[in-house]
């Protein structure tokens, strides 16, 4: 349920689910998304859905911020199949040339760096949301044993396709970009693909996800 | 039936009314950063008001036409020449001229303000990418394979089929002495003290800024309760105020999750203007409410649909 409906500026509504991050709650953003996806409420002209927030922005040449809360409260919500939510498998290398934190993670958890990865490789991930850059997931929620701040100084490029985790969330880099989480390897696969008009991204918002080892080799065939 | 590009000038992309509906894959809006000259521009060379411009940033670029009878134009407040039959000739914004095939136009600098338009009768030959002509470029969505505009580009140019009828308004862009804002949801995260001197000092536009936000300098904002909240969804428009207390303005390319406090939000009726301000601009907050917002959004409105029907 939405806790609390508030404007953010005068062109979008801010739907408040709460303060924590757990499934229940992202369940419930993913559901309000959805449903306000397949309504096509006109006026609207974005929406962003994350941990516990939602955010709808409109046109206030067609619809005002009263008139929409209106709606949006009023919302008949539609029930979200378990089967709409896909498990995917993701390979990752975690070769030294990759895993770039791998030493500092192993250092400030105090786990040896075969342990760091009992808790990232083949077990189960969440994806709450995407964004910041194009179709980059964040995924949750690892063990508390690895979870760790990000990075002092972010770095000034991430290479395309990292694994970061930071907190207790993970994610894939889709892009070469600045940033702050620990690395701890690569992927090869196309997380985000514009050339994919209909689907662009391979992990979407309810997915649950596993990473996989490949080796090096194998990472360079998938990359071709 | 092209444009050759001698100087690319900076920032330079193809940009029209945006790219709705793909927050939730992390690709905000994007599009001109100055809805009102796009639509002039637009008007002014006979095009539809969906169509792409040219925008560029502080220099612009210098193109040789390679077609003859080509209509253009440029707004903005911006200084340029053109190149006829070997004869230099300063420009005029918001006022048609028409080329031919190795004549030139060399956009030299907006004047106190950022950003610039060009078009062409006909509109260039560019492809949409999910519904819009608009370039973001750090997911590379958009024409010219999501990228600026380089030296040497060959852009190609759509047969004009419309008859050529010179056109030209009188319009000068606006300054403000308010940048006028909304509280953000965060906003009592900040000291007493604090919301205080975010409307009653002033903030200064520093050189960190482009078309993904503007950092400001000014007053550090003091954030009593936490300066990191759960990253959430951003719109642009957004103050958001990192750990350092100066506050960043999300603009049209922002980043579309962010973790710092919202202490407030642009309202939509000036966000052409904020986005003006080149670097050293001074800034004064005004704090407003929805209903004012709402208010002057319909001024706003009214306003640059008279500009355009005076065209």
């Amino acid at each position: 349920m939405i806790k609390n409906i508030s404007n953010l500026g005068d062109a979008a509504i801010y739907c408040d689910f709460g303060s924590e991050v757990n499934r229940e709650i992202n369940h419930e953003v993913i559901k309000y998304f959805k449903t306000l996806t397949s309504k096509n409420i006109k006026g609207v002209t974005n929406l962003a859905p994350s941990y516990n927030k939602l955010i709808v922005t409109f046109d206030l040449d067609v619809i005002n911020y009263k008139e929409l809360v209106e709606k949006i409260i009023n919302l008949k919500l539609d029930e979200i199949s378990e089967t709409a939510s896909k498990r995917k498998k993701i390979p990752i290398c975690i070769d030294e040339e990759f895993a770039l934190d791998i030493e500092r993670v192993s250092k400030n958890t105090n786990l040896t760096i075969k342990e760091v990865y009992k808790h990232i490789l083949n077990k189960d991930f969440y994806c709450y949301m995407t964004g910041f850059v194009a179709g980059m997931p964040f995924l949750g929620d690892t063990n508390k044993n690895i979870r760790l701040k990000r990075l002092e100084t972010p770095r000034v490029k991430v290479p395309k396709g990292s694994v970061g985790i930071t907190e207790q969330f993970c994610n894939i880099y889709t892009y070469e970009s600045p940033g702050g989480w620990n690395i701890i390897g690569n992927t090869p696969v196309k997380v985000f693909d514009k050339n994919k008009e209909e689907n662009p991204i391979l992990i979407k918002p309810g997915d649950s996800v596993q990473f996989y080892e490949i080796t090096k080799n194998e990472f360079y065939k998938i990359k071709e | 039936m092209s444009i050759e590009v001698i100087r690319p000038g900076i920032n330079t992309t193809f940009q029209d009314r945006g790219r709705s509906n793909l927050y939730h894959l992390g690709i905000p809006f994007s599009g001109a950063m100055d809805t009102r000259n796009l639509l002039i521009t637009n008007k002014l060379v006979g095009n539809d008001k969906n169509d792409a411009v040219i925008e560029f940033a502080l220099q612009g670029p210098k193109f040789k036409v390679k077609q003859n009878n080509i209509n253009c134009v440029v707004t903005g407040n911006v200084s340029f020449t053109f190149k006829k039959n070997s004869k230099i000739y300063n420009g005029e914004c918001y006022k048609t001229f028409d080329l031919n095939n190795n004549d030139e136009i060399d956009i030299i600098s907006t004047n106190n303000s950022m950003y610039g338009y060009f078009s062409i009768s006909g509109g260039f030959k560019i492809e949409k990418k999910w519904n819009s002509y608009s370039t973001h470029l750090t997911s590379k969505v958009g024409p010219n394979k999501g990228n600026k505009i380089v030296e040497n580009d060959i852009l190609q140019l759509n047969k004009n089929v419309k008859p050529i009828i010179k056109k030209s308004i009188d319009y000068s862009n606006s300054k403000i002495e308010f940048i006028r804002v909304i509280k953000g949801t965060n906003f009592d995260y900040f000291s007493k003290e604090s919301q205080k001197s975010f409307f009653e000092s002033q903030y200064q536009v520093t050189n960190l800024t482009d078309r993904m936000g503007m950092r400001l300098d000014g007053k550090k904002l003091n954030n009593i309760k936490s300066e990191n909240i759960k990253s959430e969804g951003l719109i642009k428009g957004v103050i958001q105020v990192p750990p350092d207390g100066k506050p960043i303005i999300m603009l049209s390319d922002h980043g579309t999750i962010g973790g710092y406090p919202k202490i407030g939000v642009i309202i939509s009726a000036d966000y052409d203007k904020i986005v003006q301000l080149p670097p050293m601009s001074k800034i004064k907050f005004k704090m407003i409410d929805v209903k004012s917002a709402e208010k002057l959004f319909k001024l706003y409105s009214m306003e640059t649909k008279n500009i355009l029907d005076q065209i």
